[in-house]
């Protein structure tokens, strides 16, 4: 009977597949912080794609008329220095936090994932190069890292990209090295590399789905940092510039009404909060069911 | 104990190297004459011409390296472009005020997020473990300057406890370092948590409770020592991590700290002193891993001798 089972699994590779993931998926239905993290993040979601329609009209367009109004019926989360909806800016703002988090997790996947695969792959000469040069980097605190490379890139929306970007690369690499080292000693690879299969399709085709299930909780956690980073540099005045609706940057300008108006302050960081939140829950469950051993 | 400690001294080398690089490049990379950057807007044409001669800047780029690091180990960084005072001597006298705050944070992390974690290991699953676990998942998701920020319009503006900013008295200090430190209590509070859960599932740890010694003992001599070198690890990695929080918390609190010093330098582009307070974070980041290696060989002889 079990050499029966076991035939009929090495016939049908994907049943044991899906089975697989089956069985993650109904780990993850039962992991209500998961769960919530995800609701949260969809959430976010649909609000960056439904702006337009949720608040139309121009979110950046000043009214002074009306600064510093307290909540209402006409503005639920009242007005900032220049009159204009908080609750306007907070949902353009998931746009430009969304998009800050994604372009700096492909950085960090684009750049630190190969450079973390051919480090554990190769070892030697090239591993130590790489390696110091990480060691270097991690050498700074994240924030620090990405404030410096802000000092000569610039500020704006793409160089706080670049800059947050680079400042997770150390980290990718650090993390796909490790399991590279671990997984290139596995069998399968030695028979990949007898069979003489090149080097740049056993890294991709053999090591690096092998090595996703850290990579993609690292991701999920990473796009909490990021948008963490970016409002932090948005809020020194370092980050995405005025007019354009960025969380970190509102709560920066927020600061100088605290005592009158502290609403202008309080809401954009509510909703970096929760935003940061939701990454964090997904990227813990995810942990828990890709890869219990790093359960914390 | 010596050849570790020279063993792990020379391992800083490397990364000496590359931040010397790092900077010497930072500023190469710069559009316009790096003279021309160091000095400032307002230097006249007389300053960028010293400047040039002084980092050598009309000879091949290893010499100019070779310049750059024999200045660098005199801490020789230069001159200020906004105060034309020597960089050195800005950025030691913010440090102090940095070191004082984030020994304070790391202090008062260590304090809550240590015995939170011992409780939450004890007790897992309960609704304490939940409370201190929620607890510090939020104080991980949470921005530190916005934190701060509502700690002010509590505690300064609503209650009027507490000043908003500056230093003077021991009351000045209070904010900052409690915003600073819910900045990395949740990561002192996770390890401790699953160390000593770990622990407490040992052989050795069922074999003093089976001797009859008392659970409080068990917990403290047996489990939390075994833990103490991942919390180490934790508590000295989140030190680096304070200077990082340092930068918001200290703008946010007026605390005249290097954190500030840097973002002023920035905004101003004073670049010689934008050099020297990065250098000197990476030095206080490699000097407190450095301390952190040799408090592990000292709590656990296993790593002297392997």
């Amino acid at each position: 009977m079990h050499e029966t089972l076991q035939t009929q699994v090495i016939r049908n590779p994907h049943r044991q597949a899906d089975s697989q993931l089956r069985r993650r998926w109904a780990k993850l239905r039962r992991n209500k912080a998961a769960l919530f993290g995800g609701v949260l993040i969809l959430i976010y979601l649909i609000i960056a794609l439904l702006a337009p329609i949720l608040f139309p009209g121009n979110p950046s367009a000043p009214n002074l008329m009306k600064s510093l109004e307290r909540p209402s019926l006409e503005h639920p989360l009242g007005t900032d220095e220049l009159g204009r909806s908080i609750l306007g800016r907070i949902i353009y703002g998931s746009r430009v936090s969304l998009l800050i988090a994604i372009g700096v997790v492909c950085v960090g996947l684009f750049v630190g994932v190969p450079l973390g695969l051919i480090s554990g792959y190769y070892g030697g000469k090239v591993d130590f190069g790489i390696q110091r040069a990480t060691d270097t980097l991690l050498a700074f605190p994240g924030f620090l890292l990405a404030l410096a490379l802000v000092a000569v890139l610039g500020v704006g929306l793409k160089n706080t990209i670049i800059s947050v970007g680079i400042s997770m690369v150390p980290i990718y690499i650090r993390l796909v090295r490790g399991c590279t080292l671990s997984v290139k000693e596995q069998t399968y690879v030695e028979a990949a590399r007898a069979m003489g299969t090149r080097d740049v399709t056993i890294l991709i085709r053999h090591i690096l789905p092998n090595v996703m299930a850290p990579i993609t909780i690292q991701t999920s956690l990473g796009m909490g940092t990021a948008i963490l980073f970016a409002a932090g540099l948005g809020f020194l005045g370092l980050g995405v510039q005025p007019p354009t609706p960025e969380w970190g940057a509102m709560l920066g300008s927020g600061r100088a009404y605290l005592f009158n108006s502290p609403h202008v302050a309080t809401f954009p960081g509510i909703a970096i909060f929760f935003a940061v939140l939701g990454f964090n829950l997904s990227g813990d469950g995810l942990r828990d069911i890709l890869d219990p051993r790093f359960k914390l | 104990m010596f050849q570790y400690i020279l063993k792990r001294l020379l391992s800083t080398l490397p990364v000496l190297l590359g931040i010397s690089l790092l900077l010497f490049f930072m500023l190469r990379m710069l559009p316009g004459d790096p003279a021309q950057v160091l000095a400032g807007q307002m230097a006249s044409q007389e300053d960028i011409k010293n400047i040039r001669q002084q980092l050598g800047l009309d000879k091949p780029i290893f010499v100019q390296y070779g310049i750059f690091l024999s200045r660098l180990a005199k801490l020789d960084l230069g001159r200020s472009a906004r105060t034309q005072n020597p960089v050195i001597k800005e950025v030691w006298a913010r440090l102090p005020n940095t070191m004082l705050l984030a020994v304070a944070a790391i202090t008062l992390a260590c304090l809550f997020g240590i015995p939170a974690g011992i409780i939450s290991a004890v007790r897992p699953y309960t609704w304490i473990d939940y409370l201190f676990t929620s607890m510090a998942l939020f104080g991980i998701s949470m921005p530190v300057f916005w934190l701060g920020l509502m700690l002010v319009v509590i505690f300064s503006i609503i209650l009027q406890w507490l000043p908003a900013g500056g230093t003077g008295s021991w009351k000045h200090i209070v904010l900052p370092s409690f915003t600073l430190a819910a900045f990395v209590v949740a990561f002192i509070t996770r390890i401790t948590r699953a160390s000593m859960i770990e622990t407490l599932s040992q052989d050795y740890t069922t074999t003093a409770r089976s001797k009859g010694l008392k659970e409080r003992v068990v917990i403290i001599k047996h489990a939390l020592k075994n833990a103490l070198i991942p919390i180490i690890t934790v508590v000295g990695l989140q030190f680096g991590l304070l200077l990082g929080g340092a930068v918001l918390t200290e703008t946010v609190f007026a605390w005249p700290g290097l954190g500030r010093l840097i973002v002023d330098s920035i905004l101003a582009r004073d670049y010689p002193v934008i050099q020297g307070t990065i250098l000197i974070f990476g030095l206080l980041y490699i000097l407190v891993n450095l301390v952190v290696d040799l408090l592990y060989a000292y709590i656990d002889p296993r790593i002297r001798y392997a």
